[in-house]
């Protein structure tokens, strides 16, 4: 057993050889932010005085929700063996959405921890992120958590890790980072097998950025890892996908507040400040090197971060659009993968087009704008990418159903998916059934253990963002999880969808959905339309159309009384009262054509409350 | 008298009126309407000030006229403070409640006082409500002798099964009685009709309409029901016993009526009340929303004397406490400006016949006229001569067309 590190190795001039890189793999709820606090009181870094709960996440969303949007990097002291040694831990981001940040955190690193609830058994995100893992050669350490819980069943997914890794079943660590035991054990294994970071101490600087971070007092926060030569204050840096320069102002690591070193070298990890404002500036994947001996190969592995969702976000109250923009503007400053232009509604009014990475980042997102700035949102349907070519050979690339074109269509493109989803042996059916369902094609499935399964399937991605893993969970008690990564887009035959008010086209309402499924969409809207609208003067048809062709229709009878009978002796001004309620009541009105709509009612409509509040 | 009362200024003490009366004054007819806040029984729908016995907490129905008299002298007070010119009363309305749960005698004394304190204008129109089943044939009489001219009986329907959902205690069968000794004693008769009732059919209705226009009325009223919060009624709704009225059938039943009103000659002069022509409009109906002047006396009375609209304390026990100690009885009052007062005559004007002329209308408003004409709520050949004159489908969407008059 290893006491904590006597003296800690000097950042800037730890020889290699005493570093180790490594992350942590788990899925959302394995306990890995509770381990990794652990560690940091274990190592001495943080006082258990000082110890807040999952020291790590720091934003209150990721903490409510247990799980890490934005990784970090500490750099722990260890002592094995009479020899001390720098630990450095990258906290990667546990979710598909953010499968590309994943992987740059783990081209950091040499090892992996592969955290696995030992009531639980692994998931099928911790499954896609051990592949990414091996990908990267990294060395895998498999840990079993929550061995204190009375539900634990070690032995079991020791035997299942095992057998998805190689190795025995023994060879399984077992911890709690609640109670603390077995993680000295776990921080001497990691010491003893992690491979040490190689590097050219000589060659021309070589950095690279796995994650950025907006400080609103401080600036981007740079998060890198140094591959070869050395880096120092006051040095001018130059980022090699744009060929910007900058200026170290303060170069450092973490452990884990912000310490100031007198630079970085090679194997080791910590940050940057330039003191520029803007993510976009500071791109995860990309390579620092300096400007006065520029490297000429940057690092591989370097994308830009491409949004794979879209969906309109809208104030509710019209009056905060500007502090919509200005809320998006900050967050831009600190998620470089959210990207969003104006747009206009007839139904909803002015917000924006926003793209996202999945799902969860929409969410998120949204979330965040609503807490942090206090903004009330409605988000429309989600969409996705379509290539679509007309007849005429023009290719249109439809990310709002809006851009959808008119006339004769060749084709339709969308982008599809391979999803693997785990869950116990008892939900196949019902998962098969979803998955056929939202046009999957079954690639293959596999027992992962005693009861476990993996289905793989291809889908189009669409179908996922269409409130799929909503569904999966309910059909599953909870026990399936999902995992998804692009595979290219397939032609299909998709068609917009319109609703109609009147003849009017409600903007917000339509959608790119499978010509198979049009039927059922022009239904749902039509009919939750006609709940949500009340009566007018007039009759209001609603129509769901393809084109020209109508495909379902309601409508609303015109209302035929609208007076209240008498005034009740006079008093005359309980309906001047009335009367301007419904003036206020006016004001929340969206007009389209001559039909008065209540914003609520098309929230409700866009939001599934109808069926809901129907349960 | 509506069980919310609207958010206002508290009223003052002594009841001062601002100067601001005085505008327009020799435009505008003066009424008293005195609120009688007894009945025999509460009904299942009625949201009214009014109270049986039992709720009464100590206040009694035999002290009630002496403190509408003395009302009535604080008013009188008031207004000549006010330096308003002496104005006889035009009309006079005892409304309820049961105004006739009181002895003859007590309503016979406040009209007296009304004559002492402002005097009773020459061919003046005195009403009061009433029951069928709580007058008879000397009580009429003794109305009339008392200086009453027209009688308002609250027939409802003439289906039992209905009134027995209204729960009105009176035989349909007495209201040809009422209506026969009203007449004979010399007064003007008004029958009060209620429909859409839960339950109620068309056929109801209709058998209502006839039973109503048989007794050759001068007056008909017909008030769709309306489920008022707190009501017995409504908490049968909520609990699902009975059913609430359906809004399209309440069009319908408002139809039939004005088509057999109109084929038996009757004419609408607002969109509840038809009257035979000649004169049987009843006056104090329109002065409320002609914007007239009136004293409402009486626990929960309103009253609106040149733009300033204010309303009693509600309970019987807690006005005799007011009027006891001398103060003015009104809780809150609103001072209207003058855009106020302009919003109040589009939305009372519009639903009289011939009652809103077109050049009264600010300029927005009056671009507003062609789609109402356009979306037949608004007769174009009237519209042509001035005047708004809703259609029947315009008076079904009465409200409607005043939001659009108003631009809201």
């Amino acid at each position: 057993m290893s006491p904590i590190a006597s003296k800690a190795l000097e950042p800037a001039s730890t020889d290699p050889a005493f570093i180790r890189n490594f992350c942590i793999i788990a899925h959302i709820d394995h306990g890995k932010s509770t381990l990794a606090d652990r560690m940091l009181s274990i190592t001495g870094v943080v006082s258990d005085r000082n110890m807040r709960a999952q020291y790590l996440d720091r934003m209150d969303i990721e903490r409510e929700r247990g799980i890490t949007i934005k990784s970090q990097a500490v750099r722990m002291p260890w002592a094995l063996d009479g020899q001390n040694y720098a630990l450095n831990m990258i906290d990667t981001p546990g979710h598909v959405d953010f499968t590309y940040e994943v992987s740059r955190s783990l081209a950091a690193c040499e090892g992996a921890l592969l955290l696995v609830d030992a009531a639980q058994g692994i998931e099928a995100q911790t499954l896609a992120n051990l592949y990414l893992a091996l990908d990267n050669d990294l060395t895998i350490i498999p840990v079993l958590n929550k061995i204190d819980l009375p539900a634990a069943e070690p032995d079991k997914y020791a035997r299942e890790l095992a057998s998805l890794i190689g190795g025995k079943p023994e060879d399984v660590l077992r911890v709690s980072g609640k109670t603390g035991f077995g993680v000295e054990a776990l921080l001497d294994r990691l010491t003893e097998l992690v491979p040490a970071p190689v590097g050219d101490p000589d060659a021309a600087a070589r950095a690279m950025i796995f994650d950025s971070v907006y400080d609103s007092y401080r600036g981007v926060i740079t998060y890198v890892r140094m591959i070869d030569g050395h880096l120092a204050p006051r040095e001018r840096i130059q980022m090699m996908s744009t060929r910007a320069t900058h200026e170290i102002l303060e170069i450092g690591v973490s452990s884990p507040e912000p310490t100031p070193s007198k630079g970085l070298g090679v194997g080791e990890v910590g940050y940057l400040i330039t003191g520029v404002k803007d993510v976009r500036l500071s791109k995860v994947g990309d390579t620092v090197t300096t400007a006065l001996r520029p490297a000429t190969v940057a690092l591989a592995g370097y994308t830009e971060p491409l949004p794979m969702v879209f969906s309109g976000l809208y104030p509710i109250d019209g009056s905060d659009y500007p502090a919509l923009r200005d809320a998006l503007d900050k967050l831009k400053l600190s998620d470089a993968s959210l990207v969003y232009e104006p747009e206009t509604s007839v139904a909803l009014g002015f917000g924006f087009r926003c793209g996202f990475l999945g799902l969860l980042h929409l969410e998120i997102i949204t979330e965040r704008l609503e807490r942090e700035f206090n903004l009330d949102l409605i988000a429309t349907a989600p969409s996705v990418i379509y290539e679509v070519t007309t007849d005429d050979k023009r290719t249109v690339t439809v990310t709002n159903p809006s851009e959808f074109p008119g006339g004769k269509i060749a084709s339709v493109r969308e982008p599809m998916v391979k999803a693997a989803i785990l869950a116990p042996k008892d939900f196949v059916g019902v998962i098969m059934e979803l998955c056929q369902d939202r046009r999957g094609t079954l690639l293959g499935m596999e027992y992962l253990g005693e009861d476990r399964v993996e289905i793989r399937y291809n889908m189009p991605l669409a179908e996922i963002v269409f409130d799929f893993f909503d569904n999966l969970k309910s059909k599953t008690a909870g026990y399936a999880s999902l995992d998804y990564e692009p595979i290219g887009d397939q032609e299909a035959d998709l068609v917009k969808v319109d609703i109609l008010l009147q003849g009017e086209q409600v903007d917000a309402f339509s959608t790119i959905v499978h010509r198979d499924k049009a039927y059922d969409y022009g239904v749902l809207m039509t009919g939750r339309l006609r709940k949500l609208i009340p009566r007018q003067q007039f009759e209001v048809p609603i129509q769901a159309a393809i084109g020209a062709k109508i495909i379902a229709r309601e409508s609303i009878s015109a209302i035929r009384k609208d007076v209240l009978a008498k005034c009740y002796g006079g008093d005359i001004s309980r309906k001047r009262k009335l009367l301007e309620k419904q003036k206020e009541g006016k004001k929340r009105m969206k007009m389209v054509g001559r039909v008065e709509v209540p914003q609520e009612a098309f929230i409700a409509a866009l939001s599934g409350d109808v069926e809901k509040k129907a349960k | 008298m509506a069980s919310a009362l609207p958010l206002a200024d508290p009223a003052p003490l002594d009841g001062l009126l601002p100067v601001s009366v005085l505008d327009g004054v020799a435009d505008r007819h003066f009424g008293v309407y005195l609120h009688v806040p007894f009945c025999r029984v509460r009904c299942g729908y009625c949201d009214f000030n009014t109270y049986v016995s039992e709720e009464l907490r100590g206040a009694k129905r035999s002290d009630y006229a002496g403190q509408a008299i003395e009302e009535m002298h604080l008013a009188d007070g008031v207004m000549r403070q006010a330096a308003l010119p002496e104005r006889q009363a035009a009309t006079v309305f005892f409304g309820g409640g049961t105004p006739t749960m009181l002895p003859v005698t007590d309503l016979a004394a406040m009209l007296d006082a009304v004559r002492t304190t402002w005097g009773i204008a020459p061919g003046a129109e005195v009403t009061t409500e009433a029951n069928p089943d709580s007058v008879d044939a000397a009580y009429l009489l003794a109305l009339a002798d008392a200086g009453f001219t027209r009688v308002s009986f609250g027939m409802q329907s003439a289906v039992p099964r209905v009134l027995a959902t209204l729960e009105r205690t009176h035989d349909p069968e007495r209201v040809p009685l009422v209506v026969e000794w009203a007449r004979q004693a010399g007064l003007g008769v008004s029958l009060d009709l209620i429909y859409g009732t839960p339950g109620e059919t068309m056929d109801d209705w209709r058998a209502s309409l006839e039973h109503a226009i048989r007794q050759a009325p001068d007056h008909i009223s017909a008030y769709s029901l309306i489920i008022e919060d707190g009501t017995k009624l409504a908490r049968q709704i909520r609990r699902g016993e009975v059913h609430a009225p359906d809004e399209d059938l309440q069009a319908d039943f408002y139809e039939l009526a004005d088509e057999l009103l109109t084929a038996a000659g009757y004419e609408w002069y607002e969109v509840s009340n038809w009257a035979r022509p000649g004169g049987h409009a009843s006056r104090h109906n329109l002065a409320y929303w002609q914007g007239h002047d009136w004293w409402g006396v009486g626990p929960g009375a309103h009253s609106h004397i040149g733009g300033v609209r204010w309303w009693n304390v509600k309970h019987p026990a807690a006005y005799a406490e007011r009027i006891r100690d001398g103060h003015s009885p009104a809780l809150g009052r609103e001072v209207l400006d003058d855009e106020t007062r302009g919003v109040e005559r589009v939305l009372l004007l519009t639903r009289i016949r011939d009652g809103l002329k077109i050049a009264d209308l600010e300029p927005a408003s009056r671009t507003a006229v062609a789609g109402l004409i356009g979306d037949g709520l608004v007769d174009g050949t009237s519209a042509l001569g001035g005047s708004i004159v809703l259609t029947l489908r315009g008076r079904l969407l009465a409200d409607a067309v005043v939001r659009t008059l108003l631009g809201y």
